[in-house]
């Protein structure tokens, strides 16, 4: 394809979760528009590691979008300029050759940096523990058309079940916010039949953990929906 | 032979097989189910279910990921869908049948105990998941919708949009959740296993390492699951997460587990072709475009270098029309990979490195019109022009072979546990119901049927059955198994040679694709067991990991993965070599009919290879068990 | 004790916020309807200023609802500020606001600045305690006289920099409705789903409306449309 691209990258470099990081410059030379945003990380790390420097970390495992694992702000927007998309599945193609990119990892009090662009989300995994989920144990359910489900209700929450828990809202929330994550969860059980005897409970507990957890509060700036790799609306919050 | 292989297949009629079984065996007294501690290592879908489902029944698990979440697992990356034998479309599905097609798809080589229990629980797992508010397709009327796949005549395969696998996942990972927050589960996510703990001949715990920290340290209990996933990384490019690694089953592997069919690989025709050397995984188009799509390459050589659009009708080959009259385009999935790299070996592959064919949707969209077309595959056009920057509604998409399943795992008993007694292997891990090939949407109902209703009744019978005293931390199995990874550890931190881990995993994946994947021959695979113990030897001597071990060095976590693959992959040639037949996955240049169709050999392989470590120095020791049908006629699987 | 939990939890601050808010959006429009009757002459004017004071205790009670509202309002804001800022202690070298409307951004401080002028306003015209006198010459209304409110603002807006003072501030007020009187409604839950989630006529008109209203009175007075 078109030819190769050179970018300066500045990138956050943090030891440990308790070091001070600062922003460091790098030359990404000779980088092709078809590699993904990580492949160019790949290729940036692997010319440290020959030269015996501690690589870039960052996480990162399916690159198809659907994990979740993967995310940083790039010039200072989560997930990078293409939008319904997650930095894995963002090309290189999608910026000009001799641009400079600012590589920040999440920053929330709620997500503690642990190195680099590593930062931890277990935030998340605890606001569903407080409510995401519908109180049956393995077996004993009933066949799985007893309860007709009305196409259109089993669609919308489908919508809002395909979060990948990535966590891009909160970054890009000026509040520090999980409103969308949270409420995507809500919708995706409060909308099926299966989920509506706990509804209340759950949203109760769900929200109280959010703020256990230190998040910030929505006041509905929207940057979140814009953010989102998943197109997730913020009509659910 | 050394290890004999009790299959432990209860006796009685199919059907009843599993009841009786779940009567004979031994139950844990409710009071005390909390006193034993069960480890499950993996929070996919096999792990994630048995963790949950273990402690809802109150017993003290301890759960453990390398991924930063349990829900990052790579089951979430699953498409198409999950089978089960609800026969809701009155179309004459019936759990014999899917007990038929799963043993016919695996080309006779699984066992009937094992897939007629997984045919009869597939119809559970569906209820449950709707249970738990698994968002699964709906018609209008409200009831569930299915759509059809591979290898079967009727529509039984059960789906979430493109997402089924996330969804699955997300049902077994808030079960999981549910019971973290309530207690009964430990988490461990960002640790990684490293080594198995074997006590008395009995697997005893893990040995694990905080990838945040850096601390090694042994994990005890009263039973070990391992649920950990496929090893297709073996080959460097593959459908699969980039952390997807063989390390858990290898060490236990090399504790005294045996391996099974390690050379049985699944590769998947529609991938999108590697753009550079830079690609670092494949991606996945689902099967189900072969039913618009038209797969053809140019006929000469010559015109290879052409735009599709400029080649006229008569100088194009569609291949798999040609070879294939009756099934065409949708052969399965070996047979039409097979065919894409035979005619790329003949250099009339296109796009970059000639390593591609044209799946071509003119001719559909001239047929029924952009819309439909639109309607039926929009995502998967968007994703592909996301990647390649191409719009398949224009340009015929370019797609490849790839790596994506491995059907090969840890050998394990009816009651999955392996050769190792209180080590019991779920899921991918495992090699037990798929035979030498998978049906799309059946690997992730055996990950579910292990993890919610198999591991959870095995389980508490070894549990109940065997007499379990505490083991002391200071204990010297306990002890070596610490240094032993300790000292690896080190090891790998103190080469600082002048390569980089990925530059060594690459090579090892070119070495294997070229003789160990979709043609394999007596001869590429002896060269390719010469280059392996090379490469190894190299690796050891030359690698380079930069930082030290004492905090979150991911380099150091993949040199230990390509560390095993750098064996593994040796193994697998080795069985590939031994398996003189050719059957699913694996196709065997030597053993084909005149039409260069596989060619089974039932006299002589209808067995299950089991390979039993024997140390550093000796050459693994190959024990089998042989494959009896009582209920099935074997019979050569035809396409034409 | 469900008061107590709602105080305390981030959704319970913002819905008091939103009511609050809510509250004092009904004041606005109602006082700028009424002050709309400038236009209708002195006498009108003055008429209805009596009869709100006629209203004795009651306009007390009223003064007090809004005061109470504002004061939560106010106190409500600074703690979900405070929030946001534990939220993310360090912020980012580099950020591009992708959607987020100039209005959502100036929030909380466009609010403080309504606050500034609210107290102004007060003891401008409520008390007069603030009350620079006309500076044009032929000045008809010199002094602020509480029975006089016509005249008060005439003459206060007669002078250049209270006018402006005025139209500015009204500025202020649009935006923080344009935004308020939106996201107060959604976070109450009164909305349906939307294909355009940041979409948001109401708001859009209240905010306008309210600001002309307000507006053209100081404009009006200083060109001497109305004298
Ligand atoms: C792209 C793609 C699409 C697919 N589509 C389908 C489909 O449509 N239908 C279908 O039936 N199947 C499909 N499959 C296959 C199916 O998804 C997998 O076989 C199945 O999900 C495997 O589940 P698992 O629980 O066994 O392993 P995984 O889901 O891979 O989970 C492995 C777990 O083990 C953990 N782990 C691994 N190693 C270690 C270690 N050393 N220490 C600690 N933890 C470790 C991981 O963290 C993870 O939690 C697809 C596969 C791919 C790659
Ligand atoms: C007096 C000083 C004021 C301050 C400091 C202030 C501050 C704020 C702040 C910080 C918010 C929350 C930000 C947000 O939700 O986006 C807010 C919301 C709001 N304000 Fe004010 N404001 C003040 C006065 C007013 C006035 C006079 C009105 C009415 C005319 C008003 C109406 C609203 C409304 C309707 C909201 C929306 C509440 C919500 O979003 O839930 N505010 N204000
Ligand atoms: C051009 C615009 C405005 C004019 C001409 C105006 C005029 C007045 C006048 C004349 C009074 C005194 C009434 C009396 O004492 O009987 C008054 C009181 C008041 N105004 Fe305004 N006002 C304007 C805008 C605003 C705005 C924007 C707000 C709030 C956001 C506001 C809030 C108040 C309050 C709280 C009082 C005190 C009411 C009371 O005494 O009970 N005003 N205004
Ligand atoms: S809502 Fe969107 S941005 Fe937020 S975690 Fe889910 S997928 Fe990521
Ligand atoms: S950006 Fe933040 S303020 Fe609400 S709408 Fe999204 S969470
Ligand atoms: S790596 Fe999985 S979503 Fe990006």
């Amino acid at each position: 394809m078109s030819g190769t691209m050179q970018l300066t990258l500045k990138v956050w470099r943090q030891r440990g979760p308790d070091a001070d990081g600062a922003l460091q410059e790098y030359q990404a030379t000779d980088v092709s528009p078809d590699m993904s945003f990580l492949e160019m990380l790949d290729v940036v790390n692997e010319r440290l590691i020959e030269k015996g420097e501690v690589p870039i970390a960052f996480d990162h495992d399916c690159r198809e979008g659907i994990c979740g694992s993967c995310g940083v702000m790039i010039n200072g927007v989560a997930h990078g300029p293409a939008k319904g998309t997650a930095a894995c599945q963002l090309h290189m193609r999608s910026f000009r050759s001799g641009e400079t990119l600012v590589i920040e990892p999440w920053r929330a009090r709620a997500f503690p940096v642990i190195k680099d662009l590593v930062v931890n989300r277990g935030a998340l995994d605890r606001i569903i523990g407080a409510g995401g989920y519908v109180s049956v144990s393995t077996g004993g359910a009933k066949d799985g058309n007893i309860i007709p489900v009305p196409k259109p209700d089993a669609d919308a929450a489908m919508d809002a079940a395909a979060c990948i828990g990535c966590g891009a809202c909160v970054a890009a929330c000026p509040n520090g916010s999980a409103s969308l994550f949270t409420s995507a969860k809500i919708s995706h059980l409060g909308l099926l039949p299966q989920g509506q005897p706990e509804r209340y409970r759950r949203a109760l507990k769900m929200v109280a953990q959010m703020d256990i957890e230190s998040f910030g509060g929505c006041t509905l700036f929207g940057e979140c929906q814009e953010a989102c790799p998943k197109e997730i609306s913020i009509d659910f919050i | 032979m050394t290890i004999d292989l009790k299959a432990r297949i209860p006796a009685g009629p199919l059907p009843e097989k599993w009841d009786r079984h779940r009567f004979d065996m031994k139950l844990v007294n409710p009071a005390n189910k909390r006193k034993h501690t069960v480890i499950v290592v993996g929070s996919g879908l096999a792990g994630g279910a048995a963790a949950a489902t273990l402690s809802e029944l109150g017993y003290n698990v301890r759960c453990y990921c390398y991924q930063d979440s349990p829900r990052r697992a790579h089951s979430i990356a699953a498409q198409g869908g999950i089978n089960a034998a609800k026969n809701y479309q009155n179309d004459g599905d019936s759990i014999q049948r899917l007990f038929y097609d799963t043993i016919k798809g695996g080309d006779f080589r699984a066992r009937e105990g094992n897939v007629y229990r997984l045919a009869q629980i597939s119809v559970n797992i569906i209820d449950q998941c709707v249970a738990q508010g698994v968002p699964f397709a709906r018609e209008y009327g409200g009831l569930l919708a299915n759509r059809s796949f591979g290898g079967a005549q009727v529509s039984r395969t059960f789906y979430a949009r493109g997402q089924t696998g996330q969804q699955l996942l997300l049902g077994a990972y808030q079960a999981l959740e549910k019971e973290i927050a309530k207690g009964g589960v430990t988490m461990f996510p960002r640790a990684e296993m490293l080594d198995l703990i074997v006590v008395n001949g009995r697997a005893r715990g893990i040995v694990v390492r905080d990838e945040v920290t850096g601390t090694i340290e042994p994990h005890l209990a009263d039973a070990v699951v391992l649920a950990t996933g496929g090893y297709g990384n073996v080959f460097y490019l593959s459908t699969n997460a980039k952390g997807c690694n063989a390390t858990a089953i290898w060490r236990a592997y090399k504790r005294g587990a045996a391996f099974a069919n390690p050379c049985f690989t699944q590769i998947h025709p529609t991938c999108i072709p590697v753009a550079g050397e830079h690609q670092s995984k494949l991606t996945l188009m689902s099967e189900s475009l072969r039913n618009d799509g038209r797969v053809w390459v140019p006929k000469r050589t010559e015109d290879c270098a052409m735009a599709p659009g400029d080649i006229p009708e008569q100088d194009r080959d569609y291949f798999l029309e040609r070879k294939y009259p009756s099934f065409g385009n949708l052969s399965p999935r070996d047979i039409a990979s097979r065919a894409a790299k035979e005619v790329c070996d003949e250099g009339r592959g296109v796009g970059p490195g000639g390593r591609g064919v044209y799946l071509d949707f003119a001719d559909a969209i001239r047929r029924v019109g952009e819309d439909r077309i639109r309607e039926r595959y929009g995502n998967l056009f968007e994703m592909y022009q996301r990647i390649t920057d191409e719009n398949p509604y224009q340009v015929p998409m370019r797609i490849y072979p790839a790596v994506h399943y491995t059907m090969g795992g840890l050998w394990v008993d009816y009651n999955l546990m392996s050769t190792i007694p209180g080590l019991h292997v779920a899921g991918e891990a495992n090699f037990s119901d798929h035979g030498a090939n998978r049906l799309g949407a059946s690997a992730l109902m055996q990950g579910l049927a292990d993890g919610y209703f198999v591991l959870p009744n095995t389980l508490g019978d070894y549990i109940a059955s065997n007499k379990l005293e505490p083991v002391a931390a200071d204990a010297p199995e306990v002890q070596a198994a610490v240094t032993d990874v300790a000292a690896r550890t080190k090891r790998l931190l103190t080469v600082k040679g002048s390569r980089t881990v990925a530059s060594f995993h690459r090579e090892l994946g070119k070495i294997m694709w070229e003789h160990c994947g979709m043609a394999r021959s007596a001869e590429g695979l002896r060269t390719a067991l010469e280059l392996i113990p090379k490469l190894r030897e190299e690796f050891w001597r030359d690698v380079m990991v930069p930082g030290e071990g004492a905090d979150l060095n991911q380099t150091l976590e993949h040199a230990g993965r390509v560390a095993d693959f750098l064996e593994l992959g040796e193994l697998m040639c080795r069985d590939a070599l031994h398996r003189e037949e050719s059957c699913g996955g694996h196709f065997r240049l030597e053993y084909q009919t005149p039409d260069g169709e596989a060619r089974r050999d039932d006299e002589h392989f209808a067995y299950v290879a089991a390979w039993e470590y024997a140390g550093e120095t000796r050459p693994p020791v190959l024990n089998t068990e042989p494959l009896v049908y009582e209920n099935i006629k074997l019979s050569q699987r035809s396409y034409k | 004790m469900w008061a107590l939990t709602l105080y305390r939890s981030t959704i319970g601050k913002k819905a008091i916020m939103a009511v609050t808010g809510l509250l004092l959006v009904v004041f606005v429009i109602g006082h700028m309807a009424g002050n709309l009757q400038v236009f209708l002459g002195a006498a009108k004017m003055n008429a209805y200023a009596s009869f709100l004071k006629s209203l004795g205790e009651f306009l007390w009670v009223a003064r007090l609802l809004l005061l109470v509202a504002l004061v939560l309002h106010v106190l409500m804001a600074w703690q979900l500020t405070q929030i946001k800022r534990n939220a993310r202690p360090i912020d980012y070298a580099r950020r591009d606001p992708q959607v987020s409307t100039v209005a959502s951004r100036t929030m909380r401080w466009g609010g403080v600045l309504l606050l500034v002028f609210i107290v102004f306003h007060i003891l401008h015209f409520t008390t007069g305690t603030v009350f620079p006198a006309a500076s044009t010459a032929d000045a008809m209304y010199p002094a602020w006289s509480a029975a006089d409110v016509y005249g008060n603002i005439i003459s206060a807006f007669r002078t250049p920099w209270v006018a402006a003072v005025y139209v500015v501030a009204m500025l202020f007020l649009m935006l923080h409705l344009f935004h308020g009187a939106w996201s107060s409604v959604r976070t109450l839950g009164l909305t349906r789903p939307s294909a355009h989630p940041l979409h948001r006529r109401v708001a859009t008109v209240v905010a306008i409306v309210v600001w002309l209203g307000f507006s053209v009175i100081p404009v009006a007075v200083f060109l001497g449309v109305i004298r």
